[in-house]
């Protein structure tokens, strides 16, 4: 386990585990390079998988297209930053004080509204896609930006991640902090956020996946085509299929993931450092 | 839940008296999450099990038909008997389990090689998960794409197995099968990380001890010491693919292009319901669907919980 130097004995995993990683991330690096490459290199044939002369045309024509609905793609774009900015920081807040809540206070049902927590990890979104769209409907959110942001804030595999957290902080600290007068606003704000913050950083990469990536809104909730988002946007791009078009959605495949790529990169250690202790106890 | 029975427990004795005064303070800092996960979690899974015995097309209001939706939907849905249930069996297990038990070895394999390689190679390995719909959509269907210029079919060409380029993604032969692979291609996500950090996470000294009770192999490692000892780990992954896994019920739609999928191949239950609520609009009988496929994910997390939990767990 985690050995320090090479051995002769690794040579096995080595063989069998480079390959694989080649072949996962090779898919990946061919399209990020058929978003630059010009028009003759994507009707090369037979297809090439490194780029020889980049260009940013494909990001240009994407940017300039405005589909057939007229709604120009920088209107999606500034939706999806928009909701996925507030949905991330509702989330978070929201989620921390929930789960120091459920980890510090004591009151009734606790251990019981906590399981239900614990069985909702298994709650299928799709599943409820009909009944959801009946309660957005009742509740007049229809064609709104919360109709995208509200279903998501209650995440019950981030409340369970960062409550098992807030589980390992002592007592005594939580307890040193009402003595000095500290109310449990402060309390988050200095103790419980300060030292959860790996699990934090994992619950926020979690809600943004599901948020920058999500199209249920968009396909279900909302009519008006200026509020949709980037993700259904290009979504509904990619189902064109002419060469000069695949130039464009690998362009816009690229753009999509590349948020989710700098989140993961800049929470990375955190994440790997709250996996370690994310198991149901 | 050995946690939360030890928080109880310790806070019993202390602060007993303030308990009452922070109860409103406590009410509020629950408030918004518990509100929004009524909302959106526990109410549509009621209001599903309440439509799910009516007939309601949105425009009218409800009807209510017993257990007609359910009948129907096991005696006379042929689609679903015939295309759709099979299909999600066959895919969430693959997916599911299979995608599991692969991202077991992959995580053990990469405990045992070097902290730099590892850590690139687990983000090689990470990297499909985080792509999202559509950029898995622009890859898989460029390589799988039926004409000449498709990838696969030029490779195979190449090496003189097919004459033809086959229509891999409108072939109902071959669809369900590309869906599996793509899935588990994508599949190696948190959860995957959660097990490469709980294998590291395990006391060197166990294993040693192990040796000097006359544990002999590699195999034996794994069966006594490495599962054992990262439970919580495993619940926590199995869990998280199960529900993956009934999750993903869009990539058959997005690699052929049609809902339905070809000759049904690659319907799972989530397009079902899809399909009957927002395209037929017969919103009672997508909520049985619902709530069958909310059973069977219910069924198998407790299936995971039983090989995995401990006895007072859950």
């Amino acid at each position: 386990m985690n050995p320090k130097r090479f051995s002769a004995s690794q040579i096995k995993f080595y063989l069998i585990l480079v390959p694989l990683g080649i072949f996962m991330i090779l898919p990946v690096v061919m399209v990020i390079n058929k978003a630059f490459k010009p028009l003759g290199e994507l009707f090369a044939f037979p297809p090439t998988i490194f780029v020889r002369d980049p260009t940013l045309k494909n990001f240009r024509d994407l940017f300039a297209l405005s589909g057939t609905t007229g709604v120009p793609m920088t209107r999606y774009l500034y939706n999806s930053i928009m909701i996925t900015i507030f949905t991330v920081i509702i989330n978070l807040i929201i989620t921390v004080s929930a789960a120091y809540a459920f980890s510090k206070k004591k009151f009734r049902l606790k251990g019981a509204l906590f399981n239900i927590n614990q069985m909702a990890l298994m709650f299928v979104a799709t599943a409820v896609s009909v009944p959801r769209y009946i309660v957005i409907q009742e509740t007049g959110l229809m064609d709104t930006w919360l109709a995208h942001i509200l279903p998501l804030i209650a995440m019950p595999v981030g409340l369970f991640l960062v409550k098992q957290f807030v589980d390992q902080i002592p007592d005594a600290l939580v307890e040193a902090a009402i003595m000095d007068g500290a109310k449990d606003f402060r309390i988050i704000q200095k103790v419980i956020i300060p030292l959860t913050k790996p699990a934090l950083a994992t619950s926020v990469v979690l809600t943004f996946q599901a948020i920058w990536n999500a199209t249920e809104a968009s396909n279900n909730f909302i009519t008006n085509d200026t509020m949709k988002t980037l993700a259904f946007y290009l979504g509904s791009l990619s189902t064109n299929n002419t060469v000069a078009a695949e130039g464009m959605a690998s362009a816009a495949a690229v753009l999509l993931f590349l948020p989710n790529l700098i989140i993961f990169i800049l929470m990375n250690t955190q994440v790997m450092n709250t996996m370690a202790h994310s198991g149901i106890k | 839940m050995e946690a939360i029975s030890t928080v109880t427990a310790g806070s019993k004795k202390k602060r007993k008296a303030s308990v009452y005064r922070s109860g409103f303070r406590t009410f509020l800092l629950l408030f918004p999450y518990g509100l929004l996960f009524f909302t959106f979690i526990a109410i549509p899974i009621a209001v599903a099990i309440g439509l799910s015995f009516t007939s309601f097309d949105v425009i009218n209001r409800p009807t209510f038909t017993g257990l007609t939706n359910y009948i129907v939907l096991v005696t006379q849905d042929e689609a679903f008997l015939k295309f759709v249930l099979p299909n999600t069996f066959k895919y969430a297990l693959i997916v599911g389990p299979g995608g599991y038990v692969l991202s077991f070895l992959l995580a053990w394999m990469l405990a045992q090689i070097q902290k730099i390689p590892r850590t690139i190679l687990s983000l090689a390995i990470y990297t499909p998960s985080m792509l999202g719909n559509v950029f898995i959509g622009v890859i898989w269907k460029s390589i799988f794409s039926g004409d000449q210029r498709g990838i696969f079919n030029h490779i195979l060409i190449q090496l003189d197995i097919i004459d033809q380029p086959i229509q891999y993604l409108l072939s109902p032969d071959y669809l369900m099968n590309i869906m599996i692979f793509v899935s588990l291609w994508s599949s190696m996500g948190i959860g995957f990380l959660a097990m490469v950090s709980g294998i590291l996470n395990i006391n060197e000294e166990l294993y040693e001890a192990a040796y000097v009770d006359g544990m002999k192999n590699r195999f034996q490692e794994i069966i006594y010491i490495t599962i054992p000892s990262m439970k919580p780990q495993m619940l926590f992954g199995a869990v998280m693919s199960i529900v993956n896994a009934f999750n993903t019920g869009w990539i058959g739609v997005t690699l052929s292009g049609q809902n339905p999928t070809p000759g049904l191949a690659g319907q799972l239950i989530t397009n079902h319901i899809d399909d009957y609520g927002f395209l037929r609009y017969e919103m009672g009988y997508a909520a049985a669907v619902s709530v069958a496929l909310l059973l069977i994910v219910m069924i198998f997390s407790k299936i995971a919980h039983g090989l995995f939990g401990e006895k007072d767990e859950l």
